[in-house]
């Protein structure tokens, strides 16, 4: 098919003429979106609309900062994105500490979690030691932190708080720490194609997020776990992955992917982000917040976390689908 | 720049990095007008949140507490205090029975600076603050211009509990109220206790610690 070919054109393309490319398409689309907004806003409208209509553009908001941050990860170059995903793991795991009540004898392992776990993940990826980088949470930290935890002396509710770090640090900084880990990976026959990847990853996972928040929306409604999240419905989720897919398969010319595998890969990656997304608002339900942005009643809750969840979700399974396929080795 | 204000700088933006420090202005905005800010203590760090909180320009005109006795021992914690803060020193001990202990805050507050003050005296352990002393009602009777802020300090005592060096990064947020002065035939229990609650009452809901 001749469409098919042209997008194909595209992958022969110099990396920096398709950077430049995809940084205007993404761009275009935001500011597009901004002026329909306010367009929009400035109609006649219900109150409801109102309400919606200030989500939307606080979620807006949220997406531009997300496109700026990106963008200067992507032209500060691999050691940049890392530092900026480090920095933003760090801030997650804040956030979501906050939200978890833990004790004074957890001051150790909290420590450890911040000034020594995140670094080193991240000082892991960077220098490319992915076997390591792959065990080092899920095995010597997950040893390490009851360690010091009984160290503290505190036996109440010993394993519940163990299990909140443990799972805090598994979320905000192993899951997060894929993205730039992804910079990083060598395809044998494509060079440098890891900043692509992250852009794919980031693209997809993001349009799943919309997809998924439009069509729980607009469909009626069938929650699934009715206690937990109102709108979450299977067929929105399904509906948003396969979106992914589509979005995933426009971009295959950016990827080391054929077309179909390109489709599937983005399926997966924004399948896993929208469950991150509701994993998040299981847990939001449970401290207490009904919605992240409320910074007012309740310490703790800025709103960073529930962003960035989808990604910390959709990373280590991109990441790992796309190293299994392939049969990387570095 | 001098060093000091460089030091300020960088105190700041790490206590903003390690709490958040938001502020949330709720009875009042954040206005350049002298103040007395009084609120809960739990923490060594309840100072530097406060002032970490604040806009540059009303930083700049707010002055802590000081005991003389401790801060001014070493060069290092005089030159923090002096430089850094802009301190007002006071003695926690009464030399003789004529000076008044609450001279150097009221010379500060005649010279237009604002002031931050932990009514409680001393850090409390528990979760409510302790009862007020008695200063804050000798400073409204003194200076009624003066606009009197209630202000939480919510999380702080999470960030760096009792005995430890290294500050875990924990959000905490500084929620200040509307202003409580002095009601005319106010008594002092009575506007002591108003005062406590007025802080009290800014203590954000939900998460039960």
């Amino acid at each position: 098919m001749n469409l098919y070919e042209e997008f194909a054109k595209l992958r022969t393309l110099d990396a920096q003429v398709q950077t430049g490319l995809l940084f205007l398409i993404m761009f275009g689309v935001l500011a597009l979106v901004s002026a329909g907004t306010a367009i929009f806003a400035m109609r006649e409208q219900t109150p409801t609309d109102e309400r919606g209509l200030r989500r939307f553009t606080s979620d807006l908001r949220a997406v531009w900062a997300g496109a700026v941050v990106f963008w200067l990860a992507w032209i500060t170059g691999a050691f940049g994105a890392t530092f900026l995903f480090a920095v933003i793991s760090f801030l997650a795991l804040r956030e979501f500490v906050t939200l978890m009540q833990t004790r004074r004898a957890d001051h150790r392992t909290l420590l450890l979690a911040f000034f020594v776990v995140l670094p080193v993940q991240y000082v892991l990826a960077a220098r490319q030691s992915f076997d390591l980088f792959t065990v080092f949470i899920p095995v010597y930290v997950f040893l390490a932190i009851p360690v010091l935890s009984a160290l503290g002396g505190d036996p109440l509710r010993f394993l519940e708080r163990n299990a909140k770090i443990q799972w805090g640090v598994m979320v905000c900084v192993f899951g997060l720490s894929h993205a730039p880990a992804l910079l990083l990976l060598q395809f044998p026959n494509a060079h440098d194609r890891g900043p692509f990847l992250v852009f794919f990853l980031v693209i997809v996972t993001v349009v799943a997020q919309i997809l998924e928040e439009i069509a729980s929306r607009r469909l009626p409604r069938r929650p699934v776990a009715r206690a937990i999240d109102r709108t979450f419905g299977l067929r929105a989720w399904l509906l948003a992955s396969l979106g992914a897919a589509i979005v995933g398969g426009l971009l295959f010319w950016i990827t080391p992917f054929k077309l179909p595998q390109a489709m599937v890969m983005a399926f997966i990656a924004g399948g896993a982000g929208t469950l991150g997304e509701f994993v998040m608002t299981a847990l939001k339900r449970d401290a207490g917040v009904n919605y992240w942005g409320n910074s007012r009643a309740i310490t703790g809750a800025v709103g960073l976390l529930d962003r960035v969840a989808p990604l910390c979700f959709a990373a280590p399974v991109f990441f790992h689908s796309v190293r299994w396929y392939f049969q990387l080795k570095t | 720049m001098t060093a000091a204000d460089a030091l300020g700088f960088v105190l700041a933006a790490v206590a903003r990095l390690i709490t958040g420090a938001q502020g949330h202005w709720k009875g009042v905005p954040p206005k350049a007008e002298q103040r007395i800010y009084f609120a809960n203590h739990q923490s060594h760090l309840d100072w530097v949140l406060i002032w970490a909180t604040l806009p540059s320009d009303l930083r700049q005109q707010t002055r802590p507490i000081a005991a003389s006795d401790y801060w001014t021992t070493s060069p290092l914690k005089h030159w923090l205090t002096r430089e850094v803060f802009r301190a007002v020193y006071v003695e926690r001990e009464r030399r003789d029975v004529k000076s008044d202990p609450l001279a150097p805050l009221a010379a500060a507050l005649e010279q237009g600076d604002s002031l931050v003050l932990f009514p409680e005296g001393t850090r409390a352990a528990k979760d409510l603050p302790q009862e007020f002393k008695s200063g804050i009602f000798h400073l409204a009777r003194r200076f009624p211009e003066v606009q009197l802020i209630p202000a939480w300090i919510d999380n702080v005592q999470r960030v760096m509990p009792k005995g430890e060096v290294v500050p875990v990064p924990v959000l905490c947020t500084v929620t200040f109220g509307a202003p409580c002065n002095l009601q005319p035939n106010e008594t002092k229990a009575a506007f002591l206790a108003r005062a406590r609650d007025a802080v009290i009452a800014l203590k954000p809901g939900g998460l039960a610690t």
